[in-house]
């Protein structure tokens, strides 16, 4: 029996992983992944907790989750698609003409 | 654009009274079985001694039932007082339910619904726009008569229509009151305005704006008529200001005239200060008798003698308060001294206006309330010393202004003013049955007046300075003869009305046991000269003599049209007959009139001898013949005399044509000041540096926020992410250092 704090220790180092790659990564595809990565972290500590708690409400949440994390997918691929028919670039210091 | 803003405020005012219409629309459906058990009240109120006690005594009350669908009160309370009807006052109790007959209801609504229907559609129907406004008025006039005969046969209405405002226990109703008073008001507003109706179809053909001066004309007689109809304080509020709202547009008709514009609106603003009096006088009353019924406040009226009213710690008699008070309103609406200043200056407007507004019916408000409220000044000696000593004082101050003027137009308006206090003498000496009678009289000879002053500018192509007339007789007969009617009405000639109903105030004004009485009744008597003086001086001036314009006016002189000449001589018999409905003993009279509103108005004994009655009538007559053959004198038989006379007094001259410089203490005394304060203080500090700093100040401040502010979204999505991890780490260290 694999105890709670490794899979919340595995889901910490996803998210932070998660987070470092969205902070640091320029290119719109590889901060998408850094995003779904933090996403799945958070799934992962649900069914862990899920599991560990005894109930299936973390579960079935996650089921939700990782739904709407692919039509969000969806959209946000397609933004990507669109911007780099009309920019030739997925970078994002370069889309920067929305500004104050 | 100004058109369309007053089109739209006065569709929200037809709205509100078209809010009447649920009621109209129940009208006919009857009340079968019910009893409507009216009482007539009588309060005693000494009239005689001025004893200021008002015992409240029920002398003849009397239950009536509503028969068919009428649901009126007979009231035999007035002829059951018989021999006494001089001491007691009958009050009408409302009846509850029922509703009110079609006749009643169509007086004022008819000319509001033509008002509506006037400015609606009277641009389309272009000259066609002044039938409505007729018709309607001519059938108001027919319903006022069917009201008379109500009256006259002995029955009153006294009932709401609905309830205009409910809060807590105050209720104000719009409901009519028929009772003596009221249908002479209404005899002489729809009588009038048709006539002034009819005769501005002549007057205004070919002006800009025909239709819109017919529109305001309805709703200037829908407004004076809901005034005179009320039967609450509230209503009368409501047509006092509806009819200055009236008398303002139609002051500003031709709105492009800068002193027309003006004139309107010192009109209005002047009123304002009366009017401030007057509703301060109203709350006194509401808080002292709980409501603003007539009937309430009247049937209860002993009820506030003796008591006092505190106000910043000085303390007044509550009924000379109250008094005082809806006194400033009579004040600036009936032009007496001080707030007389906007009457003159209103004469800008169209001269069909100054003939109904201005010198027959709305600035005859001011006597209507003193006469209504006849109950409350009864139980203030002071408040009649007041009434009669500011009559007296206007009478005497107008007149000698009349003496002087030049413009035919000021001279009729300084005649007016003179005659209103006339009126005002009469109620506070106590008669206000003489009062209402001068009101009376004077609504026809003094309409026939403007009315000829009218004719005469149509014939003068709009010129109204009487140095340039002269001579019109020959060509103007009708108006001539006309106006020298009115003149010898207005001058007391024995057997015009005017004659009657002047004399009738004199000799109340000598017979009145007040302090005022002999005074008034002295200058009164000396005033009637100075009338006679003045109106001959005008009458002589534009109809005798050489012609003294140009020769272009000469070329062009006529008689005005029919339309104009007709509403003349009808006014003609009015100005001559009037007064005969008040012929007094003296004279082999029974005096009706008196006799007639007695029970609403009560009626002073007379105390003095047939003696000294006929010394008084003949004083009056001897003043006014005097008046006339001097007027003779100087300007028929010496022509000359007038230039010397005034060059000999230059000083009393100049004072006599500057109206005594009032216009110019005002400016310089209230005026003046308050522009000062307002330019410097409420402009200068007040407004650019408060009001325009916050109203300013706030926008400006967020937008140089904002301007700091908008460099945050700089479109580079690394410095978003950075401020996103930094307050995420900022907020879950806050969270656990807390």
């Amino acid at each position: 029996m694999i105890p709670l704090s490794w899979y919340m220790s595995l889901a910490a180092i996803l998210f932070a992983i998660g987070v470092c790659g969205f902070l640091t990564r320029r290119n719109l595809i590889m901060m998408f992944l850094s995003i779904e990565l933090m996403l799945n972290a958070v799934n992962l500590n649900m069914v862990a907790m899920s599991h560990y708690m005894e109930s299936m409400r973390g579960q079935v949440f996650t089921f939700f989750i990782i739904t709407v994390a692919a039509a969000e997918a969806a959209i946000g691929l397609g933004i990507a698609v669109t911007l780099f028919r009309s920019k030739k670039t997925v970078h994002v210091d370069e889309v920067n003409q929305l500004k104050g | 654009m100004r058109h369309l803003t007053l089109k739209f405020v006065f569709l929200i005012i037809a709205f509100a009274g078209f809010v009447a219409l649920p009621a109209l629309a129940n009208e006919g459906h009857g009340v079968s079985e019910h009893k409507a058990a009216a009482t007539v009240h009588a309060t005693h109120a000494t009239v005689g001694t001025h004893e200021e006690t008002a015992v409240h005594g029920g002398i003849t009350g009397h239950a009536a039932a509503a028969t068919g669908h009428h649901s009126v009160t007979e009231g035999h309370g007035s002829h059951a007082a018989g021999g006494h009807a001089g001491n007691v006052r009958q009050i009408i109790a409302p009846t509850k339910d029922g509703s009110l007959p079609a006749w009643l209801l169509a007086i004022p609504f008819l000319p509001l619904a033509s008002f509506v229907f006037t400015l609606l559609f009277g641009k389309r129907l272009g000259v066609r726009s002044h039938w409505v406004p007729i018709i309607t008025v001519l059938i108001a006039f027919v319903c006022a008569l069917k009201a008379l005969a109500t009256v006259l046969s002995g029955h009153y209405i006294n009932q709401d229509l609905y309830t205009w405002i409910s809060s807590g226990n105050t209720r104000v109703a719009v409901g009519f009151l028929l009772d003596q008073l009221t249908t002479v008001m209404l005899i002489v507003v729809t009588s009038i305005s048709s006539l002034v109706h009819i005769y501005s179809v002549g007057y205004m053909k070919g002006e800009d704006g025909y239709y819109r001066f017919f529109a305001y004309l309805s709703l200037f007689t829908f407004s004076m008529l809901m005034l005179v109809l009320g039967n609450n304080f509230m209503q009368l509020f409501f047509g006092w200001e509806a009819v200055g709202l009236s008398s303002y547009l139609l002051i500003g008709f031709y709105y492009e005239k800068v002193s027309a514009a003006d004139a309107g609106k010192k009109a209005f603003i002047v009123n304002r200060f009366g009017d401030f009096g007057f509703i301060l006088g109203l709350f006194l009353v509401f808080v002292n008798f709980g409501s603003l019924h007539y009937h309430d406040v009247f049937a209860n009226a002993g009820q506030i003698v003796g008591q006092t009213w505190h106000f910043f710690g000085m303390s007044f008699d509550m009924p000379t308060a109250i008094c005082l008070l809806l006194l400033c309103g009579a004040l600036g609406k009936s032009a007496q001294i001080p707030l007389h200043v906007w009457l003159p200056d209103s004469m800008e407007g169209p001269t069909p206006v100054s003939a109904l507004i201005h010198a027959a019916t709305m600035v005859t408000a001011g006597v209507f309330l003193v006469a209504r409220c006849n109950p409350l000044f009864e139980l203030s000696h002071f408040a009649l010393n007041v009434v009669t000593l500011i009559g007296t004082v206007t009478c005497l101050f107008a007149a000698t202004i009349a003496l002087v003027q030049t413009d035919i137009k000021r001279v009729v308006a300084y005649s007016t003013v003179s005659q209103l206090a006339y009126m005002f003498i009469g109620c506070g000496v106590g008669a206000y049955s003489a009062g209402i009678f001068h009101l009376f009289t004077h609504a026809y000879f003094k309409a026939l007046l403007f009315l000829g002053c009218g004719s005469i500018i149509l014939g003068m192509h709009h010129e109204q300075d009487v140095k340039y007339m002269g001579g019109l007789k020959k060509y103007m007969p009708i108006t001539y003869w006309t106006f020298l009617l009115a003149s010898l009405s207005i001058s007391g000639v024995p057997g015009f009305a005017g004659f009657f109903s002047k004399d009738e105030i004199l000799t109340m004004a000598f017979n009145s046991p007040i302090g005022m009485g002999k005074p008034a009744w002295f200058i009164g008597t000396f005033v009637a000269f100075m009338t006679a003086f003045y109106s001959f001086r005008l009458f002589f001036l534009i109809f005798h003599g050489e012609f003294r314009g140009t020769e272009k006016q000469k070329a062009h002189l006529k008689e005005s049209p029919p339309v104009v000449t007709i509403p003349l001589m009808l006014l003609a018999v009015g100005a001559v007959t009037a007064g005969w409905l008040g012929v007094p003993d003296l004279l082999g009279g029974q005096n009706h009139w008196a006799s007639y509103l007695a029970p609403v108005l009560g009626h002073p004994h007379l105390t003095i001898s047939r003696y000294a009655e006929s010394m008084l009538m003949g004083g009056s007559i001897l003043a006014g013949g005097c008046g006339i053959l001097l007027a003779f004198f100087m300007y028929i038989t010496k022509p000359e005399l007038p230039g010397k006379v005034a060059a000999a007094f230059p000083r009393i001259y100049n004072l006599l044509l500057n109206k005594y410089f009032i216009d110019e203490i005002y400016i310089a005394g209230l005026v003046e000041p308050t522009l000062r304060f307002s330019r410097n203080v409420l402009l200068k500090i007040f407004d650019t540096i408060i009001i325009e700093g916050i109203v300013n100040g706030i926008p400006r401040s967020i937008g140089s926020l904002s301007s700091k502010m908008r460099g945050l979204q700089s479109g580079q999505v690394s410095s978003y992410l950075t401020w996103m991890a930094g307050s995420a780490l900022f907020i879950f260290v806050w969270m656990f250092t807390r």
